[in-house]
């Protein structure tokens, strides 16, 4: 059985600009190593969330998969089709399997459309559905999905009298209406409310679990993650540092990326007032990635090989008791 | 004398058509030195407005009533000429979204001298070496004040922006959503800072955000705001252990720990349109144990224990049918 | 609905359609006072033949005859009402300026279009063609243009609307560019929709309303141009425009002999078409980017209320 989403070491770069005097010295273009291999899969039914701050390429690994950015290298299967050898023509019909829910629920929906026509236009874009009334079903069927009952209170609202997390079920809904087996999400709930985010999550989960659909989340909260994600991937500077089921990734974490971003964390109990490992420096720069293990001017215990060799992901050589054979991490002293 | 008081704070904002929205409605609060208090709420809850109250920098489509006073004098009856002799001087603020609000073509340590020349607390050299002190206390090298700030990172603005706010030597910091927009480690070093801050200046501190776990980290009180008013406050210790308002309960059930198993819970509902007026308790809608003196009356801030004070018909027993 | 707890006066509230902006505009006063003078000038220029008292070909008066009850504004040299004159005038000024607006507006909204939608090369193309439209100097352009084809009203149209639409393709090419930016557009692409849908759908309505600003300010700007390069002889000589009206009667000695109600009138009329067209179009801008609205820096600060029959509250 082909795996939904198969992504083998794929890399997309960004040029930089070139200035007049480099023109002159012939140097060479150089690139933004955005995303720098990464691999991963997704199966029907599981929620990977990839966790990792600005800059380590989460969004671009998703824009990739979802074919908007080219790529430099690798491949990304979805059903077993490698997206990233086709044209853009090629790639249309393939976009009903594949959709995306975006940060802002305030941006990312035309506010001159009703719900109906944002909910509708996809139907009318892949030319589905051969009649107004059975369009209406569709969307009808699709925001009963997204939970925004009864339909009819919706579908003649615009964007503006909605709130953020009605918004989002929109855009939701939007996504469902084509019946993707892929859907990514990009911070879904980051700038909804909080007593608002646990909704909008727990009805991706619900999706999820209906076994048709798989769904990648980026978010840069792990308490997020660690509740409703089945497996976690840690990025840093554009791989993936540490990857594995989600709870043996937050109670036996390998990586000393992980394991400071683990314990620099609030907790709402304020008697767990984390004494973290606050790693010193800013988040780093993709235009400069360091030599050798890319974590180590940052990691409190790198040592001198580090310096040198760039580890890949694979199992822990001392795994702690317990540990989840898929679980993997990319550090020498693992 | 507490070192800021707040007492029966009410904002109103003008709305097209003559309607006014009641953005804060009776509001008290106190803080002392050395004081870390969290004001939490969600979007509509009235916290910023609260906040920027406290600074006399409303618009002018605002209007307010009650008593802002700092060290017993009560600022809000000389209007703005009552607050700008003390803002910044005495009180100070980081804005939401501070960090992208410097001027491009100044540079950082020109900008962080600028409230000093406007107070007159300081000029020339003495604004240069006190810009450099000021750096460095937030972790800046003081040479980077010659930089500009889009040189700087975000985290780093961030950092400039609180020394901006420290520039007059104030005696109580508000911050403002300080850490919203940052990456989680870049987070964890401003919520070190400022408590570092704070007890190296002995600052008071009020930290308006709306995450109740950031608070947790840096505060040791907290007040819970929703529709305009405080529904519950005290240590935040006490709070989640054993929160008393139904919405603080739910605020926490609703905040996903990193260890914890519990499902994550979300509140159904929205909060009320605060341009008409709310009958009977704000919450009662969303509220799962709503009974019928929440219908009609307005609950009052009561107190609990200790310093705590809670909000809630079913917490204080229904009052007593005058 | 989340409360206003912002400072920032720029938050706008999102229009969800152009009923709505348009109700907005004629909410001013100054949009309402813009758009009646030109409504009433363009009543005057359809009805331009049932309206003017006399017939602007035959002599009515004597030469210069100063305005009087029988002629309201006098006559000119040639012995013709200067009231119908200007009413006349009126009607072919206003349609070339309308027409080179046209042309204007079609050129540079298709050009901006392309090149904000599309950007990479297809922009700087565009954007090079603009800049050399852009130094070409109207009056030697029009001076060539009637010496080597004659002077017609055509031409005026034409010239002008090659003079003006650059102005046009650059508003249209910044705003396409912005709305090209936008989550929903993305998102649109990621659903899959074509170049055609994104722009029809997605991007036109967004650019619609500054266009129409934009269009409204050109119109102005072409009146003004018509009536430019007829004082200065490069129009049809026969037509009768306001800048025709004006350049025959500065050509036969009307300054000299006093009369100046032979050019005064139609220099008004030109000048209330223009006024008016800015009233009404600035409104439009104004309406359509909140940044330009300047509440918050109102020197009026926050006020003070006292509060009636609280008592004082537990704390």
């Amino acid at each position: 059985m082909t795996e939904l989403l198969s992504v083998e070491d794929l890399r997309t770069t960004y040029p930089t600009r070139r200035t007049f005097t480099d023109r002159l010295a012939r140097r060479p273009r150089e690139v933004v190593r955005a995303v720098d291999g990464v691999s991963l899969s997704v199966a029907k039914g599981e929620m990977l969330a990839i966790v990792g701050e600005s800059g380590c390429g989460k969004t671009t690994t998703l824009q990739s998969i979802l074919g908007m950015v080219p790529t430099a290298g690798g491949s990304v299967l979805i059903n077993g089709t490698d997206v990233t050898r086709l044209s853009s023509r090629q790639m249309r019909p393939l976009r009903r399997h594949v959709q995306m829910i975006y940060q802002d629920p305030y941006e990312s929906l035309d506010v001159r459309f009703k719900v109906r026509q944002t909910v509708e236009e996809p139907l009318l874009v892949h030319k589905i559905g051969a009649s107004k009334a059975e369009r209406a079903q569709l969307v009808r069927a699709a925001m009963v999905r997204a939970e925004l009952t009864p339909p009819e209170a919706y579908l003649e609202r615009f964007p503006h009298q909605l709130s953020g997390g009605q918004r989002q079920r929109v855009a939701i809904a939007a996504s469902l209406v084509l019946e993707p087996e892929l859907l990514l999400a990009d911070e879904p709930v980051s700038m909804l409310d909080v007593s608002v985010r646990a909704g909008v999550l727990s009805l991706l989960d619900r999706l999820r679990r209906g076994g048709s659909m798989g769904i990648v989340m980026i978010t840069h909260d792990l308490s997020t993650a660690a509740h409703f994600a089945d497996r976690i991937a840690v990025m840093y500077l554009g791989r993936i540092v540490e990857q594995g089921p989600a709870r043996d990734v937050i109670h036996r974490p390998q990586h000393p990326y992980t394991k400071a971003l683990l314990s620099i964390v609030p907790r709402p109990d304020p008697r767990e007032r984390s004494t973290g490992t606050i790693l010193k420096g800013e988040t780093p720069n993709p235009r400069n990635i360091p030599a050798g293990c890319r974590f180590h001017p940052r990691c409190p215990v790198a040592e001198d090989r580090c310096r040198s060799t760039d580890p890949t992901l694979a199992p822990p050589a001392h795994p702690v008791e317990g540990t989840d054979p898929e679980h993997l991490s990319a550090c020498l002293l693992a | 004398m507490s070192l800021l008081e707040i007492r029966d704070l009410h904002v109103w904002f003008d709305l097209p058509g003559g309607r006014e929205l009641h953005a804060v409605q009776g509001v008290d609060l106190t803080l002392e030195p050395g004081q870390r208090l969290g004001l939490v709420g969600e979007s509509g809850s009235g916290k910023t407005t609260t906040a920027l109250t406290i600074m006399g920098l409303l618009p002018s489509s605002a209007s307010a009533a009650g008593r802002v006073a700092v060290r017993g004098e009560d600022l809000m009856p000389g209007g703005e000429n009552g607050f700008r002799p003390h803002r910044w001087t005495d009180v100070a603020m980081v804005f939401q979204g501070a960090m992208n609000a410097f001027n491009p073509v100044r540079t950082v340590g020109w900008q962080i001298a600028e409230p000093m020349q406007a107070h007159g607390t300081a000029s020339g050299a003495a604004a240069r070496a006190r810009v450099g002190e000021l750096l460095e206390l937030v972790g800046i090298p003081a040479a980077a004040a010659a930089r500009f700030p889009h040189e700087f990172s975000g985290g780093m603005r961030q950092r400039a922006a609180i020394a901006m706010a420290l520039a007059c030597d104030p005696k109580v910091l508000l911050a403002d959503e300080p850490t919203t927009a940052l990456d989680v480690m870049v987070q964890a070093q401003i919520l070190e800072l400022l408590g570092h801050l704070c007890d190296e200046l002995g600052l008071a501190l009020l930290l308006v955000t709306h995450d109740l776990a950031v608070v947790a980290q840096t505060c040791e009180d907290v007040a819970v705001m929703y529709a305009g008013e405080i529904v519950e406050r005290g240590p935040i210790d006490e709070l989640y252990h054993s929160p008393a308002h139904p919405y603080t309960r739910a605020l926490f059930a609703a905040t996903p720990d990193l260890y914890g198993d519990e499902a994550v819970g979300s509140i159904p509902g929205a909060p009320p349109d605060l341009s008409s007026p709310v009958i009977g308790c704000a919450y009662r809608p969303r509220c799962p144990v709503a009974f019928e003196p929440c219908v009609e009356q307005r609950p009052d801030l009561l107190a609990l224990s200790g310093t705590r004070v809670a909000a809630c018909h079913l917490v204080h027993g229904s009052r007593a049918q005058a | 609905m989340s409360a206003i707890s912002q400072v920032d006066v720029a938050e706008v509230e999102v229009q969800e359609g152009l009923w709505t902006a348009i109700r907005g505009v004629l909410r001013e006063r100054t949009a309402m006072v813009g758009l009646a003078i030109l409504v009433l000038f363009v009543l005057m220029a359809i009805f331009a033949p049932l309206l003017s008292p006399y017939d602007v070909h035959q002599a009515s008066c004597g030469v210069f005859e100063p305005p009087s009850s029988k002629h309201w504004l006098g006559c000119d040299d040639g012995g013709i009402d200067m009231l119908s004159l200007v009413i006349t005038g009126g009607r072919i000024s206003m349609i070339v300026g309308f027409a080179a607006t046209l042309v204007a507006m079609t050129i540079g909204g298709g050009i901006g279009l392309m090149s904000g939608y599309f950007g990479g090369w297809v922009d700087t193309v565009l954007m090079r063609i603009t800049d050399y439209f852009l130094v070409i100097p109207d009056l030697v352009l029009m001076i060539v243009i009637s010496a080597v084809w004659g002077p017609s009203l055509s031409h005026v149209v034409i010239v002008i609307g090659i003079l003006l639409w650059t102005g046009t393709a650059r508003v249209v090419r910044a705003q396409v560019k912005s709305v090209r930016e936008r989550v929903y557009v993305k998102r649109a692409q990621a659903i899959g929709a074509g170049h055609w849908r994104i722009i029809v759908r997605h991007v036109l309505p967004q650019v619609g309303p500054l266009l129409i600003a934009n269009t409204v300010l050109t119109i102005a700007v072409a009146v003004f141009d018509e009536t430019a390069l007829a004082f200065l002889g490069l129009s049809d000589p026969t037509a009768t425009t306001w800048g025709t009206v004006m350049e025959h009667a500065f050509d036969r000695t009307a300054v000299s002999a006093g009369a100046w109600w032979a050019i005064v009138p139609a220099g008004i009329a030109v000048a209330l078409v223009i006024m008016g067209c800015y009233l009404f179009g600035q409104s439009i801008e104004d309406a359509l980017n909140p940044r330009l609205k300047v509440a918050h820096l109102s020197p009026r600060s926050w006020r003070l209320r006292t509060l009636v029959g609280r008592g004082p509250d537990a704390l």
